[in-house]
């Protein structure tokens, strides 16, 4: 059976990844690491410049939309916080081989590094960007229930279908390197389509049935924003984020095995 | 070090698709250069570069072996090749033993980040564990001669201070099968010195040396046994002396 031969490849490479732990820990540290390395307040950077934005941003929709800001601030910061996360996760994935090719074509390590590395470095420069929430929280005295817990098991998920598509990318944005600029447009819409902006009870009437429940991202945004805020995610939520995580890795591993031993070619 | 290590390669093939050369015109169909491999454009219009050509190779415990060809023989490729890189389009490889490779020692030098954070970067990369490489950093720093300076950014570091450092932990390791590519030498006339002998130290340690060269001098000093690669096929395997005195005459 090739498939099962792919998954092997797959699987193999993967599992040393994380036996070399070591690797991607290093390197996605060192890379935040150099980029604020000679700023005075260094990655605090990155969390002032997401304040700004969330700031503007939820002051504008909000009047937009009519919004009271108690309850649209939080929605919205925690939006673009994951959102944030999201995008520069799938847009530095894309080059994850590519930005790697001077050590693929050096060393044999496992490829799998390459992706943990970019997802390491935005977990990094995520938990710099987390902190603005219990800030808005304390802002608007919005208390938080216990229901805020789901959102660990909901973060989890969110990841693991935030990295096969890194995974995925990856593979195919090294040998078609029409990809990434695709990819980064399309993510761009996606912000407009899927609920960060805006949600179901900020437009009601108009927010159109398909951007919401055909749309994945709604989805796996809802698992991790939805506890956070105090709601439950829907078992829709649940089963769309679930299906999508395993259906995604099965084709991921597939891809991923099948061309693994090709990708040093391609750089 | 739990097996001896050994390098196998039956019958391997690399073809490189070249993708940004679909635009080539038609009547180059057929390329053979003078020097590089053989070029030829498949049917879905991609040209494809044949680089290396059904190599059979046996390296066992104990030999050391050099490389020589023109260049674009395919001396680098075999390298990757046998560094565990490229994997073959056809044909068998079966590689034993911890490999590494001092192809570019350069490789992953951050220039923002000090001495000591490239020491533990470099390490890393070179598939050391962190409690390994802690060992060693002394070392390393007292070799490289670099002193203070290890705390400051690697970017005030003047080139020869660079490559010190470089040289310095990329010899730091010893593993079973070592691959370079040219004679590493570097800085002035005190640091050359010390580096020959810290280089003879490594391939003495190790179990096989691979070394891709172009002085003769220094092949028949180093190996035991030559191959001869000439447009990605061997044209010669034997004898150090035999097959440079044929290759270099």
């Amino acid at each position: 059976m090739r498939v099962l031969n792919f998954i092997k490849v797959a699987g193999y490479d993967i599992l040393s990844a994380f036996n070399n732990y070591h690797l991607f820990l290093t390197l996605g540290w060192q890379d935040v690491a150099t980029k604020y390395r000679r700023s005075r307040i260094g990655a605090f950077w990155i969390t002032i410049g997401m304040s700004v934005s969330i700031t503007t941003m939820g002051v504008v929709f909000g009047q937009l939309f009519e919004q009271p800001m108690a309850e649209f601030l939080p929605f919205v910061s925690i939006g673009s916080i994951f959102w944030g996360f999201f995008s520069s996760n799938i847009g530095d994935g894309c080059n994850g081989f590519i930005a790697a090719s001077g050590i693929i074509l050096q060393v044999r390590m496992p490829l799998f590094v390459h992706v943990m590395r970019v997802l390491w470095r935005n977990l990094i420069i995520l938990g710099h960007n987390i902190m603005i929430v219990p800030i808005v929280f304390l802002f608007f005295s919005k208390p938080v229930s216990l229901v805020a817990l789901l959102a660990i098991p909901g973060f989890i998920l969110f990841v693991i279908n935030l990295s096969w598509m890194m995974l995925v990318l990856s593979v195919v944005c090294a040998r078609y390197r029409d990809f990434p600029p695709i990819v980064i447009n399309a993510v761009g819409i996606l912000f407009f389509l899927t609920p960060i902006m805006w949600n179901e009870t900020t437009i009601p009437d108009r927010a159109n049935f398909l951007m919401l429940n055909y749309n994945p991202f709604y989805h796996l945004i809802s698992i991790v924003r939805a506890p956070l805020l105090g709601f439950t995610p829907t078992v829709a939520n649940w089963v769309y984020a679930c299906v999508m995580g395993l259906v995604g890795w099965s084709i991921a591993l597939i891809i991923f095995g099948r061309y693994r031993n090709r990708i040093p070619y391609w750089l | 070090m739990s097996n001896t290590a050994s390098i196998e390669l039956d019958n391997v093939f690399i073809n490189f698709p070249v993708f940004n050369a679909i635009n080539m015109s038609l009547k180059n169909r057929f390329l053979t250069a003078a020097s590089g491999g053989i070029l030829n454009r498949q049917k879905d219009g991609f040209v494809v570069v044949s680089s290396l050509q059904n190599i059979t190779l046996h390296i066992a415990q104990g030999e050391r072996v050099g490389l020589v060809g023109h260049n674009g023989a395919g001396k680098t490729t075999l390298l990757r090749v046998l560094s565990g890189i490229y994997h073959p389009t056809m044909g068998e490889i079966r590689i034993k033993g911890t490999t590494t490779s001092l192809i570019n020692i350069s490789l992953g030098i951050d220039p923002e980040a000090t001495g000591r954070e490239n020491i533990r970067l470099r390490a890393v990369m070179m598939g050391q564990k962190p409690s390994e490489s802690k060992k060693k950093v002394d070392d390393i720093i007292e070799f490289s001669g670099l002193g203070d300076f290890i705390d400051m950014p690697v970017r005030t570091y003047s080139a020869g201070m660079q490559l010190r450092l470089a040289f310095a932990v990329s010899t730091s390791i010893r593993p079973q099968i070592l691959i370079m590519d040219e004679w590493l030498s570097t800085g002035d006339k005190e640091f050359k010195e010390r580096a020959e002998l810290r280089l003879k130290e490594v391939v003495r340690a190790t179990e096989i040396l691979v070394l891709a060269s172009h002085s003769k001098e220094l092949l028949l000093k180093t190996c035991n046994r030559i191959i001869w690669l000439e447009r990605g096929e061997i044209k010669m395997d034997g004898e150090a002396e035999a097959v440079a005195n044929a290759y270099f005459k």
